[in-house]
């Protein structure tokens, strides 16, 4: 099952906190679709999923400056 | 979830000493972006700091003596926390808060909101607390325990420890 998160109203820690949230509710195996803004989002978001063992399984960008992630668990 | 290599969680230990406006921003936003990051997050209150965590959040006088009632009443609660410096009587931790939500910035009961829901570790200095005249159970229910310095730094083995 694929799930969305937008995060592009949040500052961090918000950012990357939310996500981690949302991920510890998912199942192994489900992915999940973040929005999220250039700058401190794009450079935490990644890192933060990667150094917890999920997998970054793209990052698109997106029209307006924004950025697509796809993550697994 | 993909294979990772198991590597052993890294400790932070946050002391929260202060109980100022910004520096418990500052406390709360390492604690949870370390949380996020996988660490393992432990956050010691003592002295100021304990007022972040009362139950009651305005201004209320606890304790058993005159002077802890006192003392109490004239440091409030978690609204009452004042800014590090330009405190300007309790204007500035309004203003700044103002600011924040408008910036979408986490205001500190967010903040606090993720630590919980990130596992993060609360425990209450005990000769404060005393000293204080508060109890556990005026303290928010997340404080898993009233300590001594001794189990602290026990339970800091190995942690980087910070003092805010």
């Amino acid at each position: 099952m694929k799930h969305f998160l937008d995060i592009t109203r949040e500052t961090c820690p918000m950012t990357f906190v939310k996500v981690k949230l949302r991920l510890a509710k998912m199942e192994a195996g489900e992915q999940l679709e973040v929005l999220l803004n250039e700058g401190e989002p794009l450079e935490n978001v990644p890192r933060s999923c990667e150094e917890q063992g999920y997998k970054v399984l793209s990052i698109e960008p997106t029209d307006n400056d924004q950025h697509m992630l796809l993550i697994q668990k | 979830m993909s294979k990772a290599a198991v590597v052993e969680k890294k400790k932070i230990s946050i002391v929260c000493f202060s109980g100022e406006f910004d520096k418990m921003l500052a406390a709360y936003t390492i604690a949870t972006g370390a949380a996020a990051t996988n660490r393992e997050v432990t956050m010691f209150f003592t002295f100021w700091g304990l007022n972040a965590l009362k139950k009651e959040r305005g201004r209320k006088s606890m304790g058993k003596d005159f002077l802890s009632r006192m003392f109490n009443w004239l440091m409030g609660g978690r609204n009452n926390l004042p800014l590090s410096r330009l405190n300007f009587g309790g204007a500035s931790p309004k203003l700044m808060g103002g600011m924040m939500r408008k910036n979408n910035v986490a205001q500190l009961d967010e903040l606090m909101e993720a630590a919980s829901e990130l596992g993060i570790r609360y425990f209450a200095c005990e000769m404060s607390m005393h000293i204080l005249g508060i109890s556990k159970d005026d303290l928010i229910d997340d404080v898993q325990s009233v300590v001594g310095v001794a189990t602290f730094l026990n339970e800091s083995e190995d942690a980087h420890i910070i003092f805010i």
